[in-house]
């Protein structure tokens, strides 16, 4: 949790990495009976991360402090406060997957990604160009495929029974989707 | 035509069990073969997804772990009239793994289509809640308290007392709150309940409710978990369509509504006051107990908060009566435990059987031994705060108070299998981590304990074996156990003062002082 990011006190503070305003964000996803942390899940969903300008806006609409807006954004991990990369690779690193070699299969995606797992999904270091795209490696604890370790997702979709070939494949699939994306944009 | 049937929950999603339907769907169109594609819940037989079932002869066929690519052979073999083929496994629910077993709780998983209605109940769905519906508060709580279910979560506290407790509070509003936070390895019957049975958890959650007095329930799942998300909403929106929910449950005049709320990634809120709290929007912080949840739990009113399978088993003792559930299992442990077989075995999977089965008949019998065809050395039992079980005591017949008193712990019945190839110690300093991580902060000996655990077992690890430094790692163990507010920090002790007092070789070690701490 050394999330040390200072919020701007000024509101209105536009984020140019997302097209909507962060007041507008706020208003679109505030809706009666929804908590904070439903809020925080809606706005992510709908651009990719929760930008820090949105605190402000979200701490005065549901009469909170900016350090309780803050506090929970940084508490979670599935929050992000920068843009996702355009590929995500998620390894699970929890004990069934240990026991089927996950640790190898991390290394194998560590110098077939040229990146590096980070321990904390806040270190938003953690973007690595590769090929020209931002390949993000984060580890997490459990998918729920311990029958079928190791497990993974790749920008979401869910993979078991990992091999480091099955990896390869699976990630230059994803990569060459990413391309195509950013073509057609 | 025939009924084909490709599972649709997420382990056969993540082995390709779209592309396999599609596949399908295509082939028998190119072919003019009239079928009809169901997509079915998992039968938790893991280690054969994706498992195609066909129907023929009035059996279900199976052919286990299908690639897409092999779906034309099939047809060419004439998988559609059942014959053989190389993947054929034969009659589904003649394979021993599935015959075996005591199926309550899951009586119905694979066999329907977890969002049809229809399906639910013909399978006898609703039974237990329409009786629930004809009996008092008391007299159904008393119907719980009677069949011996403990809460299957991992504390094994008696469910049917906490709703009396419930029941008997004067509130203006009490809560139904289902624990879906699955956040430990080893474990996903949970899941399996959401994506193959929704509605048993929603009919388990409305008796909770009419029982106790509570006209509200939240679901709380993991993000983790965005098909049991999906699954879940959708089936809440149908079971509310069909009066099963809402204002007037199935027409008696009774209210419970029912919302399911996404977790955030953060294990502590699998700990059921830091779960309320985040279902309250606010950060997962442990509450201090008491008040109990049951008396002032969700924004501060009576809750019943129960895990997945808990809530699950409630339909089932409502439908045929306490006597009939009291009947499985040994000691206190009464009724079936769903096992989850994981890990470094051949045969991962559901295995649901009465408590006293033994570790060894579920890793051998069942596990079919490890994947790596190597021997097994420890098997972790109840999930990352659960004791390393070495090979005397693989006989224990599985009981909470006869695993509590080895100062192991049942759990959720979650069992990680590790070989010969395990460094133990490398897992104990995995498991200090990971508190350290998790760990709310709220309490000194988790927040800190941790880290200055991760430091002492590196220590160690490094050749620094002095007695010192063990006597340190204990003396922190027993603090953590002693100290802590929940089990996040009570419990990481356990993994590591089992793996250090049964694999001391790995530490470096040679002997071992004997255990003075409450963790074996």
């Amino acid at each position: 949790m050394n999330n040390k990011r200072i919020y701007p006190l000024e509101e209105h503070h536009l984020d140019e990495r997302t097209v909507t305003a962060p007041d507008e964000l706020v208003r679109r996803h505030l809706q009666p009976g929804r908590t904070l942390l439903a809020v925080l899940h809606a706005i992510q969903d709908d651009v990719g991360f929760v930008p820090p300008a949105t605190v402000v806006p979200l701490a005065k609409a549901m009469n909170l402090s900016r350090a309780e807006v803050h506090g929970v954004i940084t508490y979670y991990h599935h929050f992000r406060s920068e843009p996702p990369a355009a590929v995500t690779v998620q390894l699970c690193r929890a004990e069934s997957c240990r026991s089927m070699g996950s640790e190898a299969l991390a290394q194998h995606i560590e110098s077939h990604t040229g990146c590096r797992f980070t321990q904390h999904r806040h270190d938003d270091a953690d973007a690595h160009a590769h090929g020209g795209r931002d390949v993000a490696l984060e580890s997490v604890y459990c998918l729920g495929q311990c029958a079928l370790s190791p497990a993974m997702t790749i920008n979401g979709t869910l993979h078991a029974k990992v091999t480091p070939q099955k990896f390869d494949a699976l990630f230059a699939a994803a990569m060459a989707t990413a391309a195509h994306t950013e073509e057609a944009a | 035509m025939t009924r084909i049937y490709v599972p649709r929950d997420s382990s056969a999603l993540a082995l390709g069990a779209d592309a396999i339907a599609d596949a399908i769907q295509r082939e028998a169109a190119a072919r003019g073969v009239a079928i009809e594609l169901v997509r079915n819940g998992s039968r938790g037989l893991l280690y054969l997804e994706p498992l195609v079932e066909v129907e023929a002869g009035g059996k279900r066929i199976g052919y286990a772990n299908v690639e897409p690519q092999e779906v034309s052979a099939l047809f060419d073999a004439g998988f559609v009239d059942g014959k053989p083929h190389a993947r054929c496994v034969g009659v589904v629910d003649e394979i021993p793994y599935l015959a075996k077993q005591q199926r309550l709780t899951f009586a119905r998983i694979g066999l329907t289509d977890p969002l049809s209605t229809d399906d639910y109940v013909a399978h006898g769905g609703l039974e237990g809640l329409r009786r629930a519906l004809t009996m008092t508060s008391a007299a159904a709580c008393d119907e719980l308290i009677e069949s011996g279910l403990r809460g299957r979560g991992g504390a094994a506290f008696p469910a049917g007392i906490k709703w009396r407790t419930v029941a008997q509070a004067h509130a203006d509003q009490k809560y139904v709150v289902c624990n879906a936070d699955e956040g430990d390895s080893g474990t996903f019957s949970d899941r399996l309940v959401m994506e193959s049975d929704p509605y048993v958890l929603i009919e388990g959650m409305a008796i909770a409710g009419v029982s106790t007095g509570a006209t509200v329930g939240h679901i709380y799942v993991r993000s983790e978990y965005p098909d049991s998300i999906a699954t879940l909403e959708e089936a809440i929106r149908r079971a509310r369509a069909a009066g099963w929910i809402g204002d007037d449950v199935l027409g008696s005049g009774r209210r419970f509504e029912l919302f399911v709320a996404k977790g955030a990634g953060a294990y502590v809120c699998g700990e059921e006051t830091a779960l309320l709290e985040s279902l309250e929007g606010k950060r997962g912080i442990v509450r201090a107990k008491p008040p109990l949840p049951a008396l002032a739990g969700l924004y501060g009113k009576p809750t019943v908060i129960n895990n997945v399978i808990t809530l699950a088993t409630v339909p089932i003792i409502f439908a045929k009566g306490a006597p009939f559930y009291k009947h499985f299992g040994m000691g206190r442990s009464r009724g079936t435990l769903p096992f989850q077989i994981a890990g470094n075995v051949k045969q991962g999977g559901l295995v649901e059987l009465a408590f006293g089965v033994t570790l060894r008949e579920l890793m051998f019998d069942y596990g079919g031994g490890t994947a790596s065809g190597r021997p097994a050395r420890a098997v972790q039992v109840g999930g990352p705060l659960g004791t390393y079980l070495p090979e005397s005591q693989w006989d224990i017949p599985m009981d909470y108070e006869a695993y509590a008193a080895v100062g192991a712990v049942v759990g959720h019945g979650g069992l990680v299998v590790h070989d010969d190839t395990s460094n133990l110690a490398d897992l104990a300093q995995y498991a200090m981590e990971f508190c350290a991580l998790e760990s709310c902060g709220k309490c000194t000996p988790c927040r800190i304990g941790s880290t200055r655990g991760v430091e002492v077992i590196a220590k160690i690890r490094h050749g620094d074996t002095s007695e010192k430094q063990v006597t340190l790692l204990r003396d922190l163990c027993d603090t953590m156990v002693s100290g802590s507010l929940c089990a996040m920090g009570g419990m990481t002790p356990y993994p590591v003062m089992s793996a250090l007092n049964h694999f001391p070789e790995d530490f470096g070690l040679e002997t071992v002082q004997p255990a003075t701490t409450a963790a074996a």
